[in-house]
């Protein structure tokens, strides 16, 4: 799996991270003890410092986490409590977007972002998406719905299955799947083995 | 290995150097006798099955009686926690130093002396409760500092008398107490409807051995509220055994947290007895132990009366070839109905080869209680690990997190908060080399 020229499945996690690799969890984790910002923090200095770049302190961090707060439609109270610690569904999912804004990658993948939220939050997971979107990045979306795609709109569908990507198209293939299913695009896996 | 401290008691008492009250003759005479028949205690011994103290036994200690030390004031100010006004009572090498002391600054109903001055000028100060708060006839460490107990804090906190600063008790060791031992007694009264904290510190500067063997007897009157930290940060090499015996009166809260990160071995006894009705006792506590360190904590809470509560968490962290060892016991006299009890003990391990042997126990003899407790023992969270990893933290600084976590809640049950913040600053130190608070 190369990205860049890099063999993907070679490095650590934190090392596919500094390389700009952005893994949003369906599930996201809960660290009592560890403030958000803190949490935040240690991850943007970390990733600055694989860069070659100076450490933020603690000041012009929380500067920065301004925006990106707003991004989300996140108080500053959450940075304080401990990462994920009593969020709600919603909110986890929002702090998985928030940091995505913080460490700004070159990849990120929101693996079912769309899974458990109400529509609210969809859209607020949605337009921090929309917002980030650069020429030089690339967002994957992981989903089976077109439910998230009405707001973040694809550049291309895939459609994958048993592993293999077995069509591929524009956002009009995401509308077509949400009419017709996916059984027209699969090929019932007795017939594959025999 | 009796026999050096039998024949050093000899030799003090020949000597006619302690023109001392009869009632503390007595009390030495039979510290040094009960220490005769109990011997050091072996883990034969129940309370010292997971603790062996044969290298304080086989070591052959002087005791440190005279002014030996030379420590500057600025040497003092890590241990301080940035509260230079604080009221301080400095003891270097076991023997009290009126020159770093500043007893004049505390507040008007609060009285702080030396025990050898009280000995010595106002035995009244001492006699009623001295050796009767901490009995030492089955204790073979609290005996011998009965038989030797030379110096240490004697404090009085007058009747609703509410201090807002802490009066804060420095046990420094520096070269000079190198192979001695200080046989420490402390004293704290707090008189009825009082509130005061009192903070205990036994701090080391540089590496000698030495054998630190302290007891502290506290009263805690009725209605009153005292809170009392004691932070042990000795040389890590060593030896501390140390006693805190807490009588409550009626509706009193005794409030205890216990900071261990020193000595090669180190042995703290908590034990409060709640005896009197509406009392709360809170013991709560943190060690942390790496490389060949051992670090025991033993607490008792006594419920001898209706209607009271206690509250206990105790977390350690432990790691290299580390030993801990917690026993809490937690006693409900047939009487104290309505107790409240709630007792924890969290345990993390780093290493293969750090152990931890984690012992609660409840005996109630009551039926209509509400007691629970709990201990756990564990290892890093893998998924928060690599939550962590994943946002491009190393497994390092994520590890070092995660344990500065794991002990955070406790630590922020410290009231205090430059003593909270000093101690959550260390213990971050201790594992991640920086220390801004996450």
């Amino acid at each position: 799996m190369t990205y860049q020229g890099i063999d993907l499945l070679a490095l650590q996690p934190e090392e596919r991270a500094q390389q700009g690799v952005f893994l949003a969890f369906q599930y996201p984790i809960e660290i009592p003890g560890v403030s958000n910002a803190y949490f935040l923090r240690s991850a943007f200095n970390s990733i600055r410092a694989a860069r070659g770049q100076e450490e933020v302190d603690p000041l012009e961090f929380l500067d920065y986490m301004e925006k990106k707060l707003e991004l989300v439609d996140m108080d500053v109270e959450m940075l304080s409590r401990s990462v994920n610690m009593g969020f709600s569904g919603g909110e986890k999912k929002r702090n998985e977007i928030l940091q995505m804004a913080v460490l700004e990658p070159r990849l990120a993948l929101l693996d079912e972002t769309d899974s458990g939220l109400d529509i609210d939050a969809l859209r607020i997971v949605a337009n921090g998406v929309n917002a980030l979107k650069r020429p030089d990045n690339a967002t994957i979306v992981v989903t089976h719905y077109q439910r998230l795609l009405n707001y973040i709109v694809p550049d291309f569908v895939h459609v994958l299955a048993h592993g293999k990507i077995v069509k591929s198209g524009d956002k009009s293939l995401a509308l077509e799947l949400e009419a017709k299913g996916y059984d027209w695009l699969v090929e019932p896996q007795g017939a594959l083995a025999s | 290995m009796t026999a050096p401290y039998l024949a050093d008691f000899t030799t003090l008492s020949n000597n006619g150097a302690r023109a001392e009250p009869d009632w503390l003759r007595t009390t030495r005479r039979q510290g040094i006798e009960r220490f005769a028949a109990l011997g050091f205690p072996t883990p034969r011994n129940e309370d010292w099955h997971f603790t062996s103290v044969s290298s304080i036994a086989e070591a052959t200690f002087t005791p440190l009686r005279g002014a030996s030390g030379q420590v500057a004031k600025s040497a003092l100010e890590p241990f301080q926690f940035g509260q230079s006004d604080w009221p301080v009572l400095v003891f270097v090498n076991g023997k009290y130093d009126a020159s770093l002391s500043t007893p004049a600054s505390l507040a008007t109903g609060i009285r702080a002396i030396d025990l050898s001055t009280a000995m010595r000028d106002e035995p009244s100060l001492i006699e009623p409760w001295l050796g009767k708060l901490s009995p030492s006839e089955d204790r073979s460490f609290s005996a011998l500092n009965a038989a030797f107990m030379s110096d240490g804090a004697v404090i009085h906190i007058a009747p609703y008398i509410e201090s807002p600063i802490p009066l804060h008790v420095i046990f420094v060791s520096d070269a000079n107490a190198a192979k001695g031992v200080a046989h420490l007694r402390n004293l704290i009264v707090a008189g009825h409807h009082s509130k005061a904290t009192v903070i205990e510190s036994y701090v080391s500067l540089g590496d000698s051995g030495y054998f630190t063997n302290a007891v502290t007897e506290v009263q805690v009157e009725q209605g009153a509220t005292l809170t009392h930290y004691k932070i042990q940060r000795e040389s890590q090499r060593a030896f501390h055994v140390h006693t805190i015996d807490a009588k409550q009166a009626r509706d009193s809260h005794y409030l205890s947290f216990s900071f261990a990160t020193g000595a090669a071995l180190s042995r703290t006894n908590i034990y409060t007895n709640l005896d009197g009705e509406g009392c709360g006792a809170t013991l709560n506590g943190l060690y942390m132990a790496d490389d060949e360190q051992h670090v025991d904590h033993q607490t008792n809470i006594i419920h001898s009366q209706p209607n009271c509560f206690s509250r206990e968490i105790y977390k350690g962290i432990l790691s290299g070839s580390a030993h801990g060892v917690f026993n809490g016991k937690v006693y409900v006299y047939p009487i104290a109905q309505k107790t409240d009890g709630k007792q924890t003990n969290n345990n993390l391990l780093l290493s293969e080869r750090a152990r931890i042997d984690t012992k609660p126990q409840l005996e109630i003899f009551a039926d209509d209680v509400r007691c629970t407790h709990g201990a756990t023992v564990g290892r890093l969270d893998e998924m928060a690990l690599f939550y962590m990893r994943s946002r491009g933290v190393s497994t390092d600084a994520a590890t070092k997190l995660l344990t500065y976590a794991f002990a955070a809640d406790v630590l922020e049950t410290i009231e205090v908060e430059a003593v909270r913040s000093e101690l959550e600053r260390a213990t971050l130190e201790r594992f991640t080399g920086s220390s801004a608070t996450p």
